[in-house]
């Protein structure tokens, strides 16, 4: 421990910043922790999955290997698009006032892109949830991260209109950092995701 | 707007220099009175005085439903009560005093105390903390208006598929609970992240890891556990409610789904979740007992380090829920042994206690007795715990009266009296008045003795072999006297509940005046007025030991807590935040005042929960809209908190 007593003139009393700066706010300590939580419902999601798969006696993945045509590339798409707004984030802290609305733009286009091909993907399945538990872990599953990105997409928009506004400057933006780190997670999530649907049947 | 917004000199004074302050403090901080006050309030001490309220309403009403069966059971082959309603009554008695009372009952003692033992201005979240206040309720009542259409949660609070899904339970009762708990998580995660950020970032200056209160630690702790473990429950109901509504199969073995996939996810969410509901009262207890004792306690860094060690092995033994459903013995065996372990670092706590009374010199208030009676109820059904951790001693005693006993000395013994013991002793805090000292001790005792009466015999019953759950029971099984006793017994328990009621009441009317520190305590929440002023601290303290008010005594440590100056910080409602292990000032945090948005957010929020009940699409995609509507408003950027860059010039 420091060596902190509390004899007024131990105390180093300087200017301290005040209100929500960056990584000194509540919201990102919040947002952390809101992540721990989203990590574990995600863990527990495909702890059922394989479980299942595990103790099902016979066969339990659909006879056709999943066709990654549209999958692999929207996990590239979803990729950039965390590149995006990490390219924006990084041009508040060099002042520049275009790039912040132009990289949060384009994470939430490519964000509306990946929603597109994950709806032709589903319409693409030849099974539906009430199939058979396969299907219904694979809707399940692929759906929560679909509500997850239509979050990120939303919070996106936000970020998006805020920093038209002028809300942020170089010293002050802490709901882009918030909301790019819940969308770097909804995009690490989706690898998680890919690997366990497209991925392992291959592995067999 | 000038540069000095995004910086600030913090200014060091004592109340002599600024007698104005607490004035000032006041206009800043204080919740305008009447109907929009109480809605909007995010003061944390009007929501832990409502968290305490609303959970204490629900501990009445599960401890109705419970006298209503033991009157059923007080006899064999009575007929008070049908088997359906009694299925129903034990499920609403589970789920009440498990989810509704247990845990947010404590929430209310944390919620209160946090920012006043941490010398904080406020909780790190504050329309978070109303918001999961507004949560907690609306989700209870949504699970009691089952009553109003007649379809209770009838199949128990484990509610174990497939009995649940709908082939078996075609009404609407699983689903009132189903989504009643998925409702319910958004509120303990809120409570959860609120207590684990306040922890790290609202100490008072000075209070480095090794300084905070058990009773911090104690929930801080479970905070962390709630965090990991209650999506695994919120995932478990929200595949029960797509198996019963959209035809899904995840939990019918006969379409290929797994019955014991349920059982995995809900004991991996409840059996931490018991520890969750003991540890911050052991908290509670390891603080206030040794002021009773006159002394510090004994054992300080073993009892943080047995705290979090219990609920990191909690989460290694759900398993031992599970031994008698046909899992491979090297399974039930490593979770057996799991849960022997598991005694070590839970009983470090019981050994500091006795120490700490036995080398005290204990003053015998009720708060003491209930703190005593609390130690020797969890040594037994701590005892009774280890036995059925006993893989062949569980297979003979698993679902008999014998887990109810044991399962009652853990939540009435280890929470309800640590409750009782911490509410007389931070009565006097909250209101002002002390609560009547005999009235307390004679409630005491017809408690302690009423709840042993109902709840010993219970242990005979069950190895005499009468199974759970079950509505009646022929005369010649030779279960009536045992029966009886309890039922005589439980009726001595609520009565000796009243009397606790009788004397918060009597306390609340014409209590004598408890003054700032009426036990002579140690620690901050003890140097402020009581009540204590909206902004709790006129000046924020700093600290230099564990027991700021008993340093002249203990001569413990090499410096002085300073708490006749400190931190000013009255431009506007602020607080300070501090680094998170040795607590030195870090930023000023500026604090959202009173908002109407948590109440009017949860409250749409009911209307989707209503509309997944009813399965309305476009009720539910409206009220969705709705919802997240009121999150942009609510989260909307405010220059008044700092939260929006200065205008550009040029």
């Amino acid at each position: 421990m420091a060596d902190l007593t509390a004899e007024e003139e131990d105390i180093v009393v300087r200017p301290m910043p005040v209100g929500s700066p960056g990584r000194k706010s509540s919201g990102w300590y919040g947002i952390l922790a809101l992540i721990v939580t989203e990590a574990s419902l995600f863990v527990y999601l495909l702890f059922s999955y394989y479980y299942t798969w595990l103790w099902t006696d016979g066969h339990f993945l659909p006879s056709r290997r999943p066709d990654i045509s549209l999958s692999a590339p929207d996990t590239v798409i979803l990729i950039l698009s965390s590149v995006a707004v990490w390219w924006g984030e990084r041009g508040i802290r060099k002042r520049s006032r275009w790039r912040p609305p132009v990289g949060i733009g384009i994470a939430a286009v490519l964000g509306i892109v990946f929603l597109v091909i994950q709806a032709f993907e589903w319409r693409g399945k030849p099974f539906r949830p009430a199939t058979d538990t396969y299907a219904s872990f694979y809707f399940t599953i692929t759906g929560f991260h679909m509500a997850h990105v239509v979050l990120g997409v939303l919070i996106l928009i936000a970020l998006f209109v805020w920093s038209l506004l002028g809300y942020f400057d170089e010293k002050r933006y802490a709901p882009v950092t918030i909301g790019s780190i819940y969308w770097h997670f909804v995009d690490v999530v989706w690898l998680f995701i890919f690997f366990t649907f497209y991925v392992t049947p291959y592995l067999g | 707007m000038s540069a000095a917004d995004y910086e600030q000199m913090p200014e060091i004074r004592s109340l002599a220099d600024d007698p104005g302050l607490p004035d000032r403090l006041k206009e800043i901080w204080e919740t305008r009175p009447g109907l929009y006050g109480f809605i909007a309030s995010v003061d944390h001490k009007e929501i832990g005085i409502k968290y305490l309220v609303t959970a204490f309403a629900f501990l009445v009403l599960g401890g109705l439903e419970a006298l209503l069966m033991r009157i059923q059971l007080a006899q064999p082959g009575e007929h008070v009560l049908t088997p359906e309603q009694y299925d129903e009554l034990f499920s609403m008695h589970g789920i009440t005093m498990i989810f509704l009372y247990a845990l947010p009952i404590l929430s209310g003692f944390s919620n209160y105390l946090f920012p006043l033992v941490l010398g904080s201005r406020d909780m790190a979240f504050p329309r978070l903390n109303a918001f999961s206040y507004w949560v907690y309720l609306a989700a209870g009542l949504f699970m009691y208006a089952s009553f109003l259409v007649g379809a209770v949660p009838n199949d128990g609070w484990f509610n174990y598929a497939p009995f649940s899904l709908k082939a078996y339970d075609p009404g609407p009762n699983m689903d009132f609970y189903a989504l009643g708990m998925i409702f319910l998580g958004i509120s303990t995660t809120g409570g959860a992240v609120n207590f684990v950020i306040t922890v790290l970032r609202l100490r008072a200056p000075g209070m480095s890891i090794n300084r905070i209160p058990i009773l911090v630690w104690g929930t801080t702790t479970i905070s962390v556990g709630i965090l990991l473990s209650v999506p695994a429950v919120s995932l478990a109901f929200f595949l029960l409610w797509m198996d019963r509504q959209f035809g899904t199969h995840f939990y019918d073995a006969r379409t290929g789904g797994q019955p014991l996939l349920w059982q995995h996810l809900f004991w991996l969410f409840a059996h931490p979740w018991v520890y969750i509901i003991v540890l911050p009262a052991m908290g509670l207890v390891s603080d206030a007992l040794p002021i009773t004792c006159r002394r510090p306690l004994v054992g300080y860094t073993l009892v943080v380090l047995g705290t979090v060690l219990t609920m990191a092995l909690g989460f290694g033994v759900w398993v031992h829920h599970m031994f008698a459903t046909g899992l491979p013995l090297v399974a039930s065996s490593f979770f057996s042994g799991a849960s022997f372990i598991i005694t070590i670092p839970s009983a470090i706590a019981v050994f500091a206690w006795i120490a700490t009374i036995w080398t005290g010199r204990p003053v015998f208030t009720t708060a003491f007795h209930y703190f005593a009676g609390f130690i020797v109820m969890f040594v037994i059904g701590g005892v009774s715990g280890v036995m059925t951790a006993s893989v062949p001693a569980d297979l003979q005693l698993t679902d008999t009266y014998f887990i109810v006993a044991h399962l009652h000395y853990v939540l009435i013994g280890i929470n309800l009296f640590g409750v009782l013991g911490a509410l007389y002793f931070w009565f006097p805090k909250m209101s002002g008045r002390m609560m009547d000292e005999t009235l307390g001790r004679i409630g005491f005792w017809v408690t302690f003795i009423g709840f042993n009466i109902a709840f010993f015999p219970m242990h005979l019953t069950g190895l005499m072999g009468m199974p759970r759950r079950v509505y009646t029971y022929p005369a010649d099984a030779g279960w009536s006297e045992v029966n009886l006793i309890s039922t005589l017994g439980s009726f001595l328990l609520a009565i000796g509940i009243l009397l606790v009621l009788v004397n918060i009441v009597r306390g609340l009317r014409n209590g004598e005046i408890a003054g700032p520190n009426p036990w002579d305590a140690p620690t901050l929440e003890w140097s402020i007025p009581s009540p204590p002023p909206p902004y709790n601290f006129a000046l924020i303290p700093a600290i230099a030991s564990r027991h700021p008010l008993w340093e002249s005594r203990l001569q413990e440590g090499s410096g002085r807590s300073m708490l006749d100056r400190g931190f000013v910080l009255d431009h506007g409602k602020e607080t300070l935040a501090t680094s998170i292990i040795d607590a030195e000032p870090d930023i000023i945090l500026k604090m959202p005042d009173d908002s109407p948005w948590p109440f009017i957010t949860t409250l749409v929020m009911c209307a989707l929960f209503t509309s997944l009940l009813v399965r309305s699409p476009v009720a539910t995609a409206l009220a969705g809209i709705l919802t997240l509507l009121c999150i942009l408003a609510w989260l909307w950027p405010k220059r008044r908190l700092l939260q929006i860059a200065r205008p550009r010039h040029g």
